[in-house]
């Protein structure tokens, strides 16, 4: 039999259930429960007549702000697009001489560029685009597939080696792998690359430099030139300058050599407006302080 | 060394009768059988290990059985004691479970501050490892203690034994089975790739057997109640099983590959999938790490506590608030995506109205205290539970205040919910779960006491100083990150590149790993505090101001 008992603490009467020893009290549910719970009901009845909220088979209850959030959006993208159009058009519609001596418009570039840069470009080039082992630092002069404004632009458009149908396309071939050549005259073909660009360097034999300088004059001018100063048509790098891709010591080198190298980077024409790309390409030429 | 005590001092197969051993093995072959065809049908497919250990482990067991089988069967004296060896079982397994999770965890937390710390391993990457943490905290800790408590609760405030001593090994040792495959699976890179939900179907639908087994464990008891009404703790136990059942079926339909490939595809596609997901996620959280420990609050705290429960009308009229809001507030994580804005509105408005009963849980919970506090001041055991009380309190305050659309637009992929969970999950679930243990243990074991009072309390500290870094630096760096996310500069276009806000992140992901690391020593010294007790060689002695444990024949029905 259910027996109430009178809990000394509270005063409430127990509910006479027990188990195991636990038992409960009687005690009303307090009024704010039920006050918090009228709140937050009337507030949800009211949100849903403003909302969209409940379904309707095919279709729902609108809501009489008849607010949706797709044209919420087009509608906030708009805005902003036109609030920039201050800046925007005249980077669309000047010449890349005149905004570079635009002092104004550059602050803008950097503004802008950086965390275009850092979303997009960092991940590879690094977030001072100084590039790192496999990929190439681009504060330098020194471009593979050409440093002018509008060769910048085209290759960030089409990619190297991407998918993009006009992609530019460059691959080094693996002389040594692919035995092109045998062992010993890749690392000469080597030695005589790393003595370019170390004219002072010592323990160099001048007679593997030698024999090295005619491996390259038969298997590598036609890509990186007759004084390997590389060929941007081709995206052939300098190999003369202090600047390296995947490394300029003997050993990095002869890998290079002995491997080959085909590097990739993804086309942004898909991904980035032509604006966006502009002003990475301005961003990047304002970055351009390294010389040789 | 004294030999595993669990196993010495109450030898759990000498418990069960002959026919139950007989049918233990009979059970282990047929899934042998199963993991030897998953083994045969896919050879070079991941599933063909999964296969290999599924045989293995029943193998295992067949050997651990068949090296009792012989010993002489149980006398009837044990009808007049509840049944409690799967609960033991289940509390070690639990511990277990916590320490693995909360390393992973941790590791996880150190591999965000340094992206190096795999070691190289593919198994050990990110990705990999991040859902072995959820797994092994969520259901390896979480559910076994789950598992371990209501069995023991139900037993006790139905005065009815279980219906039979095999069924609840079946589900206690299938269920373990599930967890291993689920988290070995991830590290083979098994996964279908849905969060809390990532193990395949062949894992999926074992789970499934073992839980309907297991619900039919809670009804076969309940229908041989001796006390006419069902404690509200057996209510939120029964809405954890059913609904959970519920969820995991759903969300796992797929079709497999074939039936040697460890890939399946989701029946579901697109948003629906996304919906069904998250319908399942929320509930998740609902049903399984809400539902299922209030039933062990409802349970404990009073109990340690010594005090009536505030109020009946209370904890029903929250039950049942619980039980119909949550169900709908799925979408709140789909806020601001392709999911049709209605169904958004939906999730928000009865995510708010849920803060309702929640908040009349915690209430109730700790004005049931009222009387006890200089227990909790006393008590490090019972602290656990009205800390948990409070952070459970808090985290459906935040809960609903995220759900919120506007809210959500700030919070929403930062850090913010990461704080969130692990105020839920280390404040709510993990505290509730050490204080119901520490109680759990002296009586399932028969000791006078804990190990060590002490311990308790040196974890008691770690736990709430760790939950509280790891909040806190959540907290700052979730809203850091948000802000960061939708700060524009004057020229109108996002000031911050997403790296901008990683190195932002970084001092709190190290403050974030250290406090995980204070939760885990807590974690390891509780576990050492638990095997000691257990190892004690203590004669049963009544524990003061402990209940005595009912002999069942003796107490006739009210
Ligand atoms: C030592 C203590 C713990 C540490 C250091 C820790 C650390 C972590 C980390 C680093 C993540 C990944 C966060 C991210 O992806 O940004 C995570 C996720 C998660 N952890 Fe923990 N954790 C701990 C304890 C727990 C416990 C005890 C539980 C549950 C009972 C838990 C449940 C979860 C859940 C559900 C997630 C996924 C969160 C989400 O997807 O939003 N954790 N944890
Ligand atoms: C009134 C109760 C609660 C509400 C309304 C609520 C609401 C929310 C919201 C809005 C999110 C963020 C969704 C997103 O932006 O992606 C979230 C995430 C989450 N909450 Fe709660 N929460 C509640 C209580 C709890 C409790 C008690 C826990 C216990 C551990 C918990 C565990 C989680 C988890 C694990 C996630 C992360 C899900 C993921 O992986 O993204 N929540 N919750």
């Amino acid at each position: 039999m259910a027996v109430e008992e009178r809990d000394n603490h509270t005063g409430y009467l127990t509910t006479g259930h027990e188990w195991n020893g636990i038992k409960e009290l009687n005690t009303p549910v307090p009024r704010a429960v039920y006050f918090f719970l009228t709140i937050a009901v009337a507030f949800s009845i009211g949100y849903w007549i403003l909302m969209p909220a409940w379904p309707l088979g095919v279709t729902y209850t609108r809501g009489l702000l008849g607010i949706d959030q797709r044209n919420v959006v087009a509608q906030s993208l708009k805005e902003a697009a036109a609030d920039r159009n201050v800046w925007t058009a005249k980077i669309q519609s000047e010449s890349y001489a005149a905004l570079l001596a635009d002092p104004k418009m550059m602050a803008i570039v950097r503004e802008v560029g950086r965390p275009l840069f850092g979303d997009n470009c960092a991940a590879c080039h690094g977030r001072d685009a100084t590039g790192g082992p496999g990929f190439p630092n681009l504060t330098t002069t020194s471009f593979l597939w050409g440093g002018k404004p509008d060769d910048i632009f085209n290759t960030i458009r089409v990619g190297i080696n991407s998918a993009h149908k006009d992609t530019h396309v460059s691959q080094m071939p693996a002389f040594g792998r692919d035995a092109m050549l045998p062992r010993g005259d890749v690392l000469k073909a080597a030695t005589y690359v790393y003595s370019l660009s170390n004219p002072g360097a010592k323990n160099l034999d001048p007679a593997t430099v030698a024999a090295g300088k005619k491996i390259f004059a038969d298997n590598c001018v036609a890509c990186h030139g007759d004084n390997a100063k590389g060929n941007p048509e081709l995206g052939a790098p300098d190999l003369t300058d202090r600047f390296w891709i995947y490394g300029g010591s003997l050993d990095a080198i002869d890998t290079s050599v002995w491997g080959g190298r085909q590097g990739h980077m993804p086309s942004w024409e898909g991904r980035l407006s032509e604006l966006d790309r502009k002003i990475l390409t301005l961003y990047l030429l304002d970055k351009r302080t390294q010389t040789p | 060394m004294r030999p595993f005590p669990t196993f010495s001092q109450a030898p759990m197969i000498a418990q069960l009768t002959r026919t139950e051993r007989q049918n233990a093995i009979l059970i282990c072959l047929v899934i042998a059988a199963c993991g030897f065809l998953l083994a045969a049908a896919g050879r070079d497919d991941p599933i063909s290990i999964h296969g290999a250990l599924i045989f293995v482990a029943c193998a295992l067991m067949i050997f651990r059985i068949g090296k009792d089988y012989y010993a002489p069967e149980p006398s009837d004296e044990r009808f007049a004691h509840y049944y409690d060896d799967p609960s033991k079982a289940g509390i070690v397994l639990s511990m277990a479970w916590v320490v693995v999770g909360l390393a992973f965890g941790d590791w996880v937390a150190w591999q965000l501050v340094y992206p190096d710390l795999t070691f190289g391993g593919g198994w050990s990457s990110f990705g990999r490892i991040r859902p072995v943490h959820t797994t092994a905290v969520i259901f390896g800790f979480g559910g076994n203690a789950l598992i371990a408590t209501s069995l023991y609760v139900l037993q006790r405030t139905t005065r009815a034994r279980l219906p039979d001593q095999l069924s609840p090994w079946f589900v206690l040792m299938g269920y373990n089975l599930f967890c291993l495959l689920a988290v070995t699976g991830y590290m083979l890179g098994i996964t279908q790739s849905k969060e809390y939900a990532e193990p395949e179907w062949y894992a999926d639908l074992w789970l499934v057997v073992v839980w309907v087994v297991y619900f039919l464990i809670y009804l076969r008891t309940l229908a041989r109640r001796k006390e006419p009404h069902i404690y509200v703790a057996n209510w939120y136990f029964m809405a954890f099983i059913l609904v959970v059942a519920i969820l995991h079926i759903v969300n796992n339909l797929a079709v497999p590959v074939s039936l040697g490939s460890a890939k399946s595809y989701s029946a579901f596609s697109g948003v629906q999938d996304a919906m069904t997901q998250w319908w399942y996620g929320h509930n998740a959280v609902a049903f399984f790490l809400t539902a299922g420990f209030l039933g062990m609050m409802y349970y404990f705290l009073p109990v340690v506590a010594g005090r009536p429960i505030f109020s009946y009308r209370l904890s029903i009229i929250s039950f049942w608030g619980i039980t119909f809001f949550y169900m709908w507030a799925g979408s709140h994580h789909l806020h601001y995506t392709a999911l049709p804005q209605w169904v958004q509105t939906l999730g928000m408005t009865f995510s708010l109205m849920l803060l309702v009963p929640s908040w009349a849980s915690a209430g109730n919970a700790l004005l049931t205290l009222n009387g006890a506090w200089h227990k909790v001041r006393d008590d490090a055991t019972l602290r656990f539970m009205m800390v948990a009380a409070v952070f459970y309190g808090l985290s459906t305050f935040e809960g609903s205040f995220m759900a919120i659309r506007s809210v959500n637009s700030l919070s929403h992929y930062t850090d913010w919910t990461v704080g969130h969970v692990h105020a839920g999950a280390l404040g709510w679930v993990a505290m509730i779960t050490f204080g119901s243990i520490y109680a759990v243990v002296p009586w399932l074991w028969k000791r006078t006491g804990m190990y060590s009072a002490r311990m308790i309390e040196a974890h008691f500290w770690l736990a709430l100083a760790g939950t509280v870094i790891y909040v806190f630096a959540m907290w700052n760096s979730g809203i850091i990150q948000g802000l960061m996310w939708r700060t524009y500069s004057d020229s109108g276009t996002l000031a911050y590149s997403f790296v901008d806000s990683l190195i932002a992140m970084r001092p709190y992901y190290i403050a974030r790993a250290f406090g995980g690391l204070l939760f885990l020593i807590g974690g390891c010294i509780g576990a050492y505090n638990i095997w000691m007790t257990i190892r004690e060689p203590r004669e049963a002695e009544a524990r003061a101001g402990d209940l005595p444990e009912p002999r069942l024949a003796a107490q006739p029905g009210e």
